[in-house]
């Protein structure tokens, strides 16, 4: 079985953001970049998939600039077995994302698709669902637990009343939650090795796929800031001021 | 036609609150709305959802599998509907955000994510980068607008309506890739941490779950919700449903006291439309200092028991 894996590229989650001046979006000049948080999950999962036998083949998947390519070389080193970049110029919205996707998975005959439960700049927390409905395929959103037993997965999801399990036959679309495990780091000599690991790029447009039915992003603007409030001496004057506040 | 159908979000029992803070959000949208209730034997929570002030019907789609959470059965029903409406609205709950984005794709759209403001039928307002920017976003006006509402950011709509209720079958077969097994809630008898207007939250410095009984029983002394940072989650101090910010809920109580939590952006992210701010940290220069309309740089170990005290 082969496992897709979605890599982004995005603002590294220490970065302080800010909002560029003229409202077109935000600050991405000397900024780091990294892998999406919840992508590396996605990534430790499938590796440990395919080291407990159950998969053949990770592949790492980013669409995107150039740039991206650092992100896939990482997610090598960790130890996909090969990467694709879908290379798009401009910055694609998820249901196009998730139509790329759909042909990749033809392309490669894949039996499980290992995504984010959220890209940690647009946190759309679409794609995933995108691609299952798409496909026809069942969706196991937020995953702490996944179990694998010959051509079903058992999955334990993160959903507001607790946890919650789903069992859905392969092939399926998982997006992962951040207990799900614990991603490894990445060795000297496995970065030296995953620059010989083949990357294959593919322009959007081979796949046959174009933006359709967009959103526009018209203005970025800060958030309106809270201020910063007084501070009290003591348990006695905390319960004082909430008093007087009206809150207790 | 234009008008807005809103996916009704239940337990099979009780309708959520999310379903009329979607209700608010149709209301400043501005134009007539529906409200579909999918699931099995759900009299009593359409009877519900028929109170929300403004609703125009209730449409009760019943069916055995539809009794069960999975979202491929809900999605290919509420596209089974979706014809003359202009606007599919959900919660933004794990459970619409497991939902709405399959039906956005089975009609072919993209989905407004989280809206936190109405600008026009088409225009909203959305937070991204965990809430450290807000982009005005227009949707195409050809197709079908199908989104989240950012529930922390509206207000419930009152409960003074009585709509019509009318049932259907379902549209669909039940699928069969997609088993429910079981859910297990971490939740007790306390108020519900979306809905609470008083929730008090501990983090990792609350060093072990028999320590969490110190935020259960102040929050039980004031009736509060109860919540906690992702790191107290991971240590596992407390289940999952706890969890407040970026990755977990986000909530809007009118006081939030966070007890020993740093406040990492992904953390305040989750607060930042509460009313008022307490924080408790032993250090004086803790980034929650920063938002917080009420800080204390203390022990949160002398300071818990003694506010019991003092309130008890
Ligand atoms: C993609 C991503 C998503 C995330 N999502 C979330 C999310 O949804 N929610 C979330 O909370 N975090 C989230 N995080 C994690 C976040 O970045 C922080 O790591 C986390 O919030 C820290 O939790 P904390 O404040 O409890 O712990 P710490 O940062 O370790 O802070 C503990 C605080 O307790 C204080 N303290 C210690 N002892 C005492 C005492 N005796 N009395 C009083 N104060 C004391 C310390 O001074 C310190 O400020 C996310 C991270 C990532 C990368
Ligand atoms: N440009 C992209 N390249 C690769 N994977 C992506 C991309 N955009 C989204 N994904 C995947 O989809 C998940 C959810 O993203 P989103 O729906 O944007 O929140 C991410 O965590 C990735 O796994």
């Amino acid at each position: 079985m082969k496992i897709l894996v979605g890599i982004k590229r995005v603002i590294d989650y220490n970065v302080r953001i800010r909002v560029k001046s003229d409202g077109s979006g935000v600050e991405t000049d000397g900024v780091k970049m990294s892998i999406n948080p919840f992508d590396e999950i996605a990534l430790e999962e499938a590796l440990r998939i395919r080291e407990a036998g159950n998969a053949d083949e990770v592949i790492v998947v980013s669409l995107g600039g150039n740039e991206c390519q650092q992100q896939l070389r990482t997610g090598l080193a960790m130890g996909a077995d090969r990467a694709i970049q879908v290379d798009s110029a401009e910055s694609l919205q998820p249901l196009t994302i998730a139509r790329a996707f759909l042909k990749l998975v033809e392309k490669e005959q894949a039996g499980l698709v290992m995504l984010g439960k959220q890209a940690i700049d647009g946190d759309n927390s679409q794609t995933a669902q995108m691609l299952a409905a798409l496909w026809g395929r069942p969706q196991a959103t937020f995953a702490s637990a996944v179990e694998l037993s010959g051509n079903k997965a058992m999955v334990t999801r993160e959903v507001d009343a607790g946890l919650e399990r789903i069992e859905v036959d392969l092939p399926a679309v998982i997006s992962v939650d951040l207990r799900l495990n614990e991603p490894r780091f990445v060795k000297l000599p496995d970065i030296m090795k995953a620059k010989r690991k083949p990357l294959e790029v593919i322009p959007v447009e081979d796949l046959g796929v174009a933006p359709e039915n967009d959103l526009q992003f018209t203005s970025h603007t800060p958030p309106p800031v809270r201020e910063k409030g007084i501070m009290v001496e003591d348990a006695a004057q905390l319960v004082a001021e909430l008093k007087t506040r009206g809150l207790l | 036609m234009s008008n807005i159908l809103i996916i009704a979000e239940h337990d099979g029992q009780n309708l959520n609150p999310s379903t009329a803070k979607c209700a608010q959000c149709a209301t400043a949208i501005g134009l007539p709305f529906d409200i579909a209730v999918l699931g099995s034997s759900i009299a009593d929570v359409a009877g519900q959802a028929a109170t929300i002030a403004g609703t125009g019907t209730v449409y009760a789609v019943d069916a055995a599998h539809l009794g069960d959470p999975l979202a491929a059965n809900h999605a290919q029903e509420v596209v089974a509907m979706a014809s003359g409406y202009s606007h599919i609205l959900g919660p933004s709950t794990t459970f619409g955000r497991d939902l709405m984005p399959r039906i956005a794709a089975l009609l072919g759209v993209n989905q407004v994510t989280d809206i936190s403001a109405v600008e026009g039928s088409h225009h909203f307002k959305r937070p991204i980068y965990a809430g450290n920017a807000v982009v005005d976003v227009v949707a195409p006006e050809a197709v079908t607008v199908v989104a989240t509402v950012r529930v922390a950011s509206w207000k419930a709509v009152d409960g003074s309506g009585s709509a019509a209720i009318e049932s259907r079958p379902a549209a669909e077969a039940a699928v069969t890739h997609s088993r429910y097994i079981d859910l297990q809630s971490g939740g007790g008898e306390r108020p519900d941490l979306q809905t609470a207007s008083r929730v008090i939250s501990g983090g990792r410095a609350m060093g072990s779950k028999e320590n969490f009984d110190l935020i259960y029983s102040l929050a039980d002394l004031i009736g509060a919700g109860t919540g906690a940072s992702r790191a107290a989650v991971d240590a596992g101090f407390c289940p999952n449903d706890m969890q407040v910010g970026q990755t977990g809920k986000i909530i809007a109580p009118d006081l939030y006291i966070a007890f020993g939590i740093s406040g990492a952006i992904q953390h305040v992210t989750g607060i930042k439309d509460a009313g008022t701010i307490v924080a408790v940290n032993k250090d004086a220069d803790a980034p929650i200092f920063e938002i917080a309309d009420i800080g204390l740089a203390a022990d949160l170990f002398n300071v818990i028991p003694e506010m019991k005290q003092l309130l008890g």
